[in-house]
C-alpha cells in the first residue's frame, strides 16, 4: 500500500475515464453514419474529411448554446438530474474486466479493480440510473417530461427485474459474482461434452433476455419510451440544453459500452479468443473488438425496429420474459444436478 | 485517534456525517420529494459503511434494494399522488411531536449509557474470519444454519405478494361487473 500503488490505481482510473469519453464522438458518429449507410444516405460528410470532426462540431454546439431553465422548475433537483444520471454510468466502468489478472501476488491485471461483488456493484448503480431520468422529469415542472420520467421508472424497475433473473444462470454455472473469475470460470464449469453443449442452451436463452432488457435499460430504440419523440415532445429532456442535455446525452452512451462490456464479460467469454494469446494487447483487442460488435447491434436494432407500444412493452416485460427467465433458472439447476 | 488518522477511519468519519445530516434532513423538509432524496443519501452512505464493515454483499443488497428499488416506488407514489408539494396543513395525529420526542430522548438516554458504560473492544472480541461478509459466505449462513428461518421468510414474503393481489384484484372485479365494456376497452367511443 505505497504510493506507487495509489499512483497506478489512479492512472488506470484516468485511462479508463479517457476511453470512456473518447468511445463516444466516435459511437456518435458511428452511429451517423451506420444509420446513414441503413437508411440509403450519405450521413455526415461536411466536417473533416468524411465528416470525422462532425462529433466534435456537434459538441461544440451543444456546449455553447444556453443553458436553460424552466421558471417553475426545482432548480437543486434539475441540477442534480444529469449529474446522477453520468456518475453510476462511469463508475460501472471501474469492474469491467478489459483483461486477466497479470500479477497473480498483487491481484492486478487489465481493470481498475476486480471486487467480490462486481457484479451486484453494476446492477446497483443501473437500478440507480433510473433517478436520473425519473428526477429530470419531475424538476422541469413539465407534463410531457413528467410522463417521459415516470414511464421510464415503470419501464426500468420491470426490465431490472428479468435482466437479474437472467443473470442468475450464468452466476449458478460460474459460480461467483466477481466479473474477473467469472470469465475465468465459465468455460471450465460448462464441463466437456454432451453437459457442455446442453449447459450453453440456458445460457443462450439468459443471452436473448439479457440483450432485450439491455436495450430498455438504456432507453435506446425499439423501447425509447422516455424520449419517445412523436408522443412525448422529448420526453424527460425536454426541458433540457447546452451543457445538462448533453451529460444525459454522454450517460447514455457510457451505459451502453457498460451493457456491451457486461455481455462480453458474461456471455461472450470476456477477454478470450480461439487461438489469441492472452499476453500482451491480445485480450485487450479481444475484449473491444467484442464491444464494438455489441454496439453495432445496438445501433442495427435502432435501424431496423420501430418503437413498441407502451402497453405491449409492459406485456413483453411482465408476462414473457420474466416467466421465461424464471423458467431458465429452474432448466439450469435440474441441468447442472444432472451433470454434477 | 489512530483509527480516524487512517484511510478507513476518515472514510468512515466522512460517511457518518453524510449519514446523519441527510438523516435529519430526511424529517426536515418540507417538500416530500426531497425527503425521499435525502433518505436515498442516508441509504448510500449506510451502504457504504456496511464495506466499512467488510459486509460486501449487504452493502450492495442495501443499494440495489432500498435505493434502487424501494425508494424508486416511493417516488413514483409521491409524483403520481401530487404530493410534491409543501404541505401547509399540520398532521393531524395530535402530540406526535411530544411522543417523537420522548422516544428520541428515551434512544439518546440509553445510547448515552452505553456508551459511557464503554463498547466492547476489539481486542476482547474474536476478530472476523476472513472471506466474512462475502456472497460465498452469507449463502453459506444463509443457506445452512438458517435455512429454515430463510424458507419462512420467503413463504411470509409470497403470502404479502397474494395479499396484494387479492386486494387488487377484487377492486379491479367490482369495475368489471359495474361497466364490464368500459374495462375491456377503456378507449372505445360509444
Amino acid at each position: 500500500m505505497d504510493w506507487t500503488y495509489w499512483l497506478f490505481l489512479l492512472l488506470k482510473m484516468v485511462i479508463v475515464l479517457g476511453w470512456a469519453l473518447l468511445m463516444v464522438p466516435l459511437l456518435i458518429y458511428m452511429e451517423r453514419k451506420v444509420l446513414a449507410d441503413f437508411q440509403a444516405r450519405i450521413g455526415p460528410n461536411r466536417v473533416g474529411p468524411v465528416g470525422i470532426l462532425q462529433p466534435i462540431a456537434d459538441g461544440i454546439k451543444l456546449l455553447l448554446k444556453e443553458d436553460l431553465l424552466p421558471a417553475k422548475a426545482d432548480k437543486y433537483v434539475h441540477f442534480l438530474a444529469p449529474l446522477v444520471a453520468v456518475v453510476p454510468a462511469f463508475l460501472a466502468l471501474s469492474v469491467v474486466p478489459f483483461g486477466p489478472i497479470t500479477h497473480k501476488e498483487t491481484g492486478t491485471g487489465y481493470f481498475v479493480t476486480h471486487v467480490n461483488v462486481g457484479l451486484l456493484f453494476i446492477l446497483g448503480l443501473g437500478s440507480l440510473n433510473v433517478y436520473a431520468i425519473t428526477l429530470a422529469g419531475w424538476a422541469s415542472n413539465n407534463k410531457y417530461s413528467l410522463m417521459g420520467g415516470i414511464r421510464s421508472s415503470a419501464q426500468m424497475i420491470s426490465y431490472e427485474l428479468s435482466m437479474g433473473l437472467a443473470l442468475i444462470p450464468v452466476l449458478m454455472i460460474a459460480g461467483s459474482l466477481d466479473l474477473v473469475r467469472i470469465v475465468e470460470n465459465l468455460g471450465v464449469a460448462k464441463g466437456e461434452g454432451l453437459s457442455r453443449l446442453l449447459l450453453t442452451v440456458p445460457l443462450t436463452i439468459s443471452f436473448v433476455i439479457y440483450c432485450i432488457c439491455g436495450v430498455a435499460e438504456t432507453n435506446r430504440a425499439p423501447f425509447d419510451f422516455p424520449e419517445a419523440e412523436s408522443e412525448l415532445v422529448a420526453g424527460f429532456h425536454t426541458e433540457y440544453s447546452s451543457m445538462r442535455f448533453a451529460l444525459f446525452f454522454l450517460s447514455e452512451y457510457v451505459n451502453m459500452i457498460t451493457v456491451c462490456a457486461l455481455a462480453t464479460t458474461l456471455f461472450l467469454g470476456g477477454w478470450k479468443f480461439p487461438f489469441v494469446p492472452e499476453t500482451g494487447p491480445f485480450p485487450l483487442l479481444v475484449f473491444l473488438a467484442k464491444v464494438m460488435i455489441g454496439l453495432y447491434g445496438y445501433m442495427w436494432m435502432r435501424a431496423t425496429w420501430p418503437r413498441l407500444r407502451y402497453d405491449r412493452l409492459m406485456k413483453l416485460g411482465w408476462t414473457r420474459l420474466l416467466p421465461i427467465a424464471l423458467a431458465n433458472i429452474i432448466l439450469t439447476g435440474i441441468l447442472m444436478i444432472a451433470f454434477q | 485517534m489512530t483509527y480516524f488518522s487512517s484511510v478507513e477511519g476518515s472514510l468512515f468519519l466522512i460517511t457518518a456525517l453524510v449519514a446523519v445530516v441527510s438523516a435529519v434532513m430526511v424529517i426536515t423538509q418540507r417538500n416530500p420529494v426531497y425527503s425521499a432524496l435525502f433518505l436515498v443519501l442516508t441509504f448510500c452512505a449506510l451502504a457504504v459503511l456496511y464495506l466499512l464493515l467488510g459486509a460486501q454483499f449487504i452493502a450492495m443488497v442495501q443499494v440495489i434494494v432500498y435505493a434502487g428499488a424501494i425508494m424508486v416506488l416511493f417516488l413514483f407514489v409521491i409524483m403520481l399522488l401530487n404530493l410534491d408539494r409543501p404541505l401547509e396543513t399540520q398532521s393531524k395525529l395530535k402530540h406526535q411531536r411530544l411522543v417523537a420526542g420522548v422516544l428520541a430522548a428515551v434512544l439518546l438516554v440509553e445510547m448515552i449509557y452505553l456508551l459511557h458504560r464503554g463498547l466492547p473492544t476489539t481486542g476482547t472480541q474474536p476478530s472476523p474470519p476472513r472471506n466474512f461478509g462475502t456472497v460465498e459466505e452469507v449463502a453459506r449462513v444463509l443457506f445452512r444454519d438458517f435455512v429454515l428461518a430463510f424458507e419462512v421468510t420467503s413463504i411470509v414474503l409470497l403470502i404479502g405478494m397474494i395479499g396484494v393481489i387479492v386486494l387488487a384484484k377484487r377492486h379491479l372485479d367490482e369495475k368489471k361487473a359495474a361497466a364490464p365494456e368500459r374495462i375491456l376497452s377503456p378507449l372505445r367511443k360509444e
